[in-house]
């Protein structure tokens, strides 16, 4: 293994305060130094995304007076990935009186990311969910209401508290549209300028400080440079290095992994999270996946036929010749285990052939009980949206024939590694929202991707960014400093070669193949001989793609493709780290199962003697170098998962 | 599946552009329309000719980044369905299908069938908020917001800002996006205090980007893949009225 | 097909200033709306009046004669004469000048936002003839109205000429022999009647008082009082011509 990468020095959480937990943000916060507001005017801060991180973190600094340049690949900051979230936001308002504080919501996180998370960092999250929630009300987010006019909250993803807020099923919708109007208020007012339809290809880093970036003007080519005093990455997460996941099509990890190129570490990239309710492939064409909601498994019943190979209609199996294997193996929490364990369940049952529909890669969730038991009327009025949604793509009727689901890619708890003010390893470069590695460990409970965004976007950035930026004013950079020229050159290089090879393949099929590969190799279930077999397979393939792909058109047009093809060919350099990452990662926790490391009944075994850590990593152009960041927990004892 | 295509053809904002027509053999119904036309793009690179662009990002129906009006009917003819919902079995074997941008002044053609809707984002700037500083909000539960009121607040916001209200509108007019954000902010309590001033400036920005006015039609709300209700519009005009009357 | 400058290139609109003062508010799209409304309801009560008025016709020439020479002595001596009548001739001809001027300039608007057209006919999924009917309907009833005054008020283009009393007017006007003129009458009230459908109910949304549960009933009420002033405006005409009135 040691051929594949080598141990550097550990690293080291410096910002990080200590003391009683409870009291460590308000001590950062007072120890950090402050810009007075006469000088932010005079600095600037680019911000690339606009999603929950990115949106809250642009309007904020917009508000607080600093100069900021904001930039996303739509047509608007509104469309950004953050706009498909449903389910809900977290926070520890406890108005339901049922116990639930910031103290529970800390321990929650920590434990349902497997103990892989900074106890730190999760509880300044729990204890800043409860500002959240106040600040979009007074942006006049519609979360749902009771009759009695107050915010209504719902629970989730296998807690026992009923902390969720939700806006119907639009949650990153509306959520997203309140950041939004807030940062197009601060475009109104000067404080922010936009650049939609501008695709962030380069960092600038000028003497080791990250001081701009080059951006693609996606309409007319132009290769543009932008140069501030700080730089935030909020450009989400990498789950479409599988090709077919739940995320928008034009989510990329190209903004993150140029910083890692320029020496940005990125953390614990294996970790993945597999959302077990998606609608299944139903074919080679398939472009994306869709998600429904978990709230399914409340009342739909998982089963698969007990014969392998079964090709009859589901209504035509009788009662003891299917298969409820998720109530059979987990008698206790049945239907209702946590994502990852549902996920595997179903893999593991198409794997032994029993698989329905398409390519038997599917399992039925039915409502022929629920429907029985509530009435038609009852399960129409829960989950009518979610159906209506099923039959326009399946074209199949809820109602009528189960459902069928297949686990899918979802979330990437993976990032670029941060320290306690959100900054990574390049000075002056910080990371907030799903780009970073943050919060959740090695998986993330249902509804605390929207939390950790905003928290770090309203709250925790705004606030520490300042400590770095007092260190200004800083030394003015040219567009001609020859850090800058060579970024600058260095994107115009690899579209020059990308448009050259004219060869006789498509983008697409490029990342259909690597995707695959990865979903095979490092998806569910990841074992030593298979990620090895993935490893020198990209590396295969990625030869191929730098002479065999062929982009069409020109730079300097709306070019889809190549947009594509950059995006791909970083894919290509961040799928070999996931399969390294994974690989070097002997045990299995949260979204990472690894075969040979389960309990004797099958379940995922951890081994905190030994991998206790966040893996960080330096790249090199050859072998990465690993940087362990050691995990300590004082407050949350850590314990071994059950769900028997 | 075999179907003909007859798709807008414009190279950027100057060409004239013309329709093209394209013949497809392989279409499954179960794809949807974008998977049929990105079957069709991996043709046209092989082919050497250029692709078809078109705007597309969550292809699930929620970010609004789709567009396409597809035989006279902007995100075609499965209602209250984006483009990237609508599948294939929608259609009959032998169709011919007219694939169109969105048609409006203020919504100019980028390339094919992507054009630039940043007319939207202006008319949000122009009032489409409310003045809410991070840091300085109230506890959340300290206005209570009756539920009906929260409900049609909610209904008027899952506005996705696609614009096909404008692509269908006889006058090409943003009535229904403009009056969906004024009726969501309008309804709750926190947008009382801007209301008045919010109408006049989104509305004069509505008149300033080029679209047209709105005659009542309701061709929008029939082709709105959320549904937004008319009476938003009507929302929109009496609050205007209330804010003309000083 | 048709194309003006590339509208990519052209300048971004910036969000003009708030309007000065509560009277500007009514050049926006919006506020052109609201004088098409309140004029046009103007003109709705005149047309309910004469239509009353016409019926009257049904009582015998003195009834119908004394009914017009009324409406020019109402109020004296405390008035002069025709002050009654004057100031409704002013307050129509202002009504219908405003209302033409609205009507006008929406029209130019809504042209202008959209520059190149469909391809595919666009599909009507609600009243979309309305706008049609509106705006070239509405210039046959202004041609109308124009041969309706030199016909019935001014007599010019009667066979009895100005001075002769109303009701002879109407009786030679409408005579079996002239059963083109009763048929272009009746065409143009029917035109009228299909102006005043969609027009009360967008007056209603017009006027801010449009919600999705009252919808169906406005809808109703404006084509029942369409209807009722259409059948009340052809039956003078129609009976003339087959003979009952003489
Ligand atoms: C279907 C679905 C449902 C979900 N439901 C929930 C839920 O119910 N609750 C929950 O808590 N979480 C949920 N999540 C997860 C959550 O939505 C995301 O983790 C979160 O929204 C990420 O926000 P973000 O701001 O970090 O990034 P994003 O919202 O992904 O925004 C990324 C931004 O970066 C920009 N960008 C990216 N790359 C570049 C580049 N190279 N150059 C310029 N700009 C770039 C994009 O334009 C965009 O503006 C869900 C996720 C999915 C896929
Ligand atoms: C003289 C020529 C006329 C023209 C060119 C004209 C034109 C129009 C137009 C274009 C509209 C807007 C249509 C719409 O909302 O879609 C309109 C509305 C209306 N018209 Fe007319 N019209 C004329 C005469 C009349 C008359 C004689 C009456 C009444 C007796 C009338 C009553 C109305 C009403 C009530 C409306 C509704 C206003 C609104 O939409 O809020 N119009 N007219
Ligand atoms: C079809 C049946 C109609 C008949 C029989 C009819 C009859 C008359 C008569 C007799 C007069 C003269 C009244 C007088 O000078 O004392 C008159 C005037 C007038 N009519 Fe009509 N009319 C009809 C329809 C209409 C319609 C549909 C309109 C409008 C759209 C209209 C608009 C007018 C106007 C504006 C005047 C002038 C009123 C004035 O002098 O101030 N009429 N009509
Ligand atoms: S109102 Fe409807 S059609 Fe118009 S932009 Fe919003 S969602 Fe699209
Ligand atoms: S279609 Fe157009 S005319 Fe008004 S009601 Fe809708 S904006
Ligand atoms: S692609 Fe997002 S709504 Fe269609």
């Amino acid at each position: 293994m040691t051929e594949l990468f080598t141990e550097g020095a550990p690293v080291e959480d410096t910002k990080a305060p200590d003391g009683p937990i409870n009291e460590r943000w308000d001590k950062r916060r007072f120890g950090g130094k402050l810009v007075n507001p006469a000088n932010r005017r005079k600095l600037s801060v680019i911000v690339v995304g606009t999603g929950l991180a990115g949106g809250s973190a642009a309007a904020t600094l917009g508000e607080l007076g600093y100069q900021v340049k904001s930039f996303c690949y739509q047509d608007s900051p509104r469309r950004a990935h953050s706009i498909a979230a449903q389910g809900g936001i977290n926070a520890a308002k406890n108005y339901r009186n049922d116990g639930d504080s910031i103290q529970r919501l800390f321990y929650d996180t920590v434990k349902g990311g497997d103990y892989r998370s900074r106890e730190s960092n999760v509880y300044r999250l729990a204890q800043v969910s409860v500002e959240i929630i106040d600040q979009c009300v007074a942006q006049g987010v519609p979360f749902a209401r009771d009759y009695g006019g107050l915010l209504d909250t719902r629970s989730f993803g296998g807690v026992q508290v009923s902390r969720t807020f939700y806006a119907r099923g639009q949650t990153g919708q509306q959520l997203l549209l309140g950041a939004y109007q807030a940062l197009e208020r601060q475009i109104a007012a000067g404080t922010v300028e936009m650049f939609s339809r501008h695709e962030m290809l380069e960092l600038i880093v000028v003497d080791g400080v990250a001081r701009g970036i080059v951006a693609r003007d996606m309409i007319t080519g132009e290769i543009e440079t932008h140069l501030a005093d700080a730089v935030v990455l909020a450009s989400g997460g990498y789950g479409n290095v599988f090709f077919l996941s739940t995320n928008a099509k034009g989510c990329n990890v190209t903004a993150t992994w140029r910083a890692h190129r320029k020496g940005a570490l990125f953390a614990n990239p294996c970790y993945t999270q597999i959302h077990p309710t998606c609608i299944p492939q139903s074919g080679e064409h398939q472009s994306k996946l869709t998600l429904m909601s978990e709230s399914l498994r409340n009342d739909g019943r998982v089963w698969v036929p007990v014969k392998k190979g079964d090709t009859r209609k589901p209504a035509d199996i009788p009662e003891d010749e299917r298969d409820y294997y998720l109530e059979r193996i987990y008698p206790s929490f049945g239907n209702l285990v946590p994502r990852d364990i549902a996920s595997r369940a179903a893999k593991n049952v198409c794997d032994e052939g029993r698989g329905v529909g398409p390519g038997g890669l599917g399992v039925y969730l039915d409502f022929a009980d629920a429907i029985q038991r509530l009435g038609r009327d009852a399960v129409a009025a829960k989950y009518g949206n979610l159906f209506e949604m099923y039959e326009r793509i399946t074209g199949e009727d809820p109602f009528e024939v189960p459902m069928r689901i297949y686990p899918a890619v979802h979330y990437t708890m993976g990032g670029l590694w941060v320290d306690y003010d959100l900054q990574s390893t390049i000075p002056g470069l910080f990371v907030i929202g799903e780009a970073n590695f943050s919060d959740h460990g090695a998986n993330r409970l249902g509804a605390s991707a929207l939390m950790q965004g905003l928290a770090d976007g309203y709250f925790v950035l705004p606030n520490t960014i300042s400590d770095y930026l007092a260190k200004g004013p800083f030394e003015k950079i040219d567009e001609d400093h020859e850090a800058v020229v060579e970024a600058r050159e260095a994107v115009k290089g690899r579209i020059e070669k990308l448009l050259s090879i004219d060869g006789d393949r498509t983008p697409d099929s490029f990342h259909r193949e690597l995707g695959a590969l990865m979903w095979e190799y490092c998806g569910m279930e990841r074992t030593d001989a298979g990620l090895r077999k993935a490893i020198d397979r990209i590396r295969e393939l990625r030869e191929e793609f730098w002479t065999r792909v062929k982009v069409p058109g020109e730079n300097e047009e709306l070019n889809q493709n190549l947009e594509k093809a950059g995006r791909i060919a970083d894919f290509f350099e961040l799928a070999e780290l996931m399969c390294i990452d994974a690989l070097h990662r002997e045990e299995s926790c949260g979204g990472h199962f690894r075969a040979e490391s389960q309990t004797p009944d099958g379940e995922a075994l951890r081994d905190d003697e030994r991998f206790a850590y966040v893996a960080a990593w330096e790249y090199t152009g050859g072998a990465p170098v690993l940087h362990k960041e050691a995990l300590e927990y004082e407050y949350v004892k850590m314990t071994q998962r059950s769900y028997k | 599946m075999k179907l003909t295509l007859k798709i807008w053809r414009q190279k950027n904002a100057a060409d004239e552009g013309r329709m093209v027509s394209y013949e497809i053999d392989d279409v499954s119904p179960d794809m949807s329309f974008l998977e049929m036309l990105d079957v069709l793009n991996e043709r046209l690179i092989l082919d050497g000719e250029d692709p078809v662009a078109f705007d597309h990002d969550c292809r699930e129906g929620i970010c609004g980044m789709c567009s396409l009006v597809i035989d006279g009917t902007p995100h075609g003819p499965e209602k209250a369905t984006t483009t990237c919902q609508l599948h294939m079995r929608k259609f009959k074997d032998g169709d011919v299908i007219t694939i169109e941008p969105w048609r409006a002044r203020a919504f100019p053609v980028v390339k094919d069938l992507v054009v630039d809707r940043s007319a939207f984002d202006r008319i949000i700037q122009a009032g489409g908020y409310v003045s809410a500083p991070t840091g300085s909000a109230p506890e959340a539960a300290a206005i209570p917001v009756p539920k009906e009121d929260a409900n049609k607040a909610f209904d008027a916001a899952t506005c996705i800002g696609c614009g096909a209200c404008v692509a269908a509108c006889p006058n090409a007019s943003a009535m229904l996006f403009t009056a969906a954000k004024i009726t969501h902010l309008g309804l709750l309590p926190q947008g009382q205090p801007e209301r008045y001033d919010r109408v006049v400036k989104m509305v004069d920005q509505m008149d300033a980007e080029g679209f047209g006015g709105c005659t009542n039609t309701g061709e929008c709300t029939a082709v709105c893949p959320k549904g937004i209700p008319f009476e938003t519009i009507s929302r929109l005009n009496a609050d205007l009225l209330k804010a003309s009357r000083g | 097909m048709s194309r003006s400058t590339p509208v990519a290139t052209r300048p971004r609109p910036k969000t003009p200033s708030p309007a000065a003062g509560p009277l500007k508010r009514y050049r926006s799209s919006v506020g052109k709306k609201a004088v098409m409304a309140v004029t046009g309801a103007i003109l709705v009560l005149f047309l309910i009046a004469h239509a009353i008025g016409n019926l009257k016709v049904f009582l015998g020439r003195e009834d119908f004669d004394h009914y017009s020479h009324w409406l020019r002595s109402v109020g004296e001596p405390a008035i002069p004469h025709r002050t009654f009548l004057t100031a409704m001739e002013v307050v129509l001809t202002v009504a219908v000048l405003l209302h033409i001027w609205a009507a006008i300039s929406l029209a130019r608007q809504a042209r202008q936002a959209r520059p190149v057209r469909y391809a595919a006919r666009p599909k009507a999924h609600e009243n979309r003839y309305a706008t049609h009917v509106m705006r070239y309907g509405g210039i046959v009833v202004l041609l109308f109205v124009i041969w309706h005054l030199l016909d019935l008020t001014f007599g010019a283009v009667n066979p009895k000429g100005g001075d002769a009393q109303p009701y002879d007017k109407v009786i030679a006007d409408f005579d079996p022999s002239r059963w083109y003129i009763t048929l272009f009458y009746v065409v143009a009230v029917i035109l009228v009647g299909l102006h005043l459908r969609h027009g009360l109910f967008s007056a209603v949304q017009t006027l801010g008082w449009g919600r999705q549960r009252r919808y169906p009933a406005v809808r109703l009420a404006a084509d029942v009082v369409a209807a009722l002033l259409v059948i009340g405006f052809v039956s003078v005409p129609v009976m003339v011509t087959i003979g009952v009135l003489n």
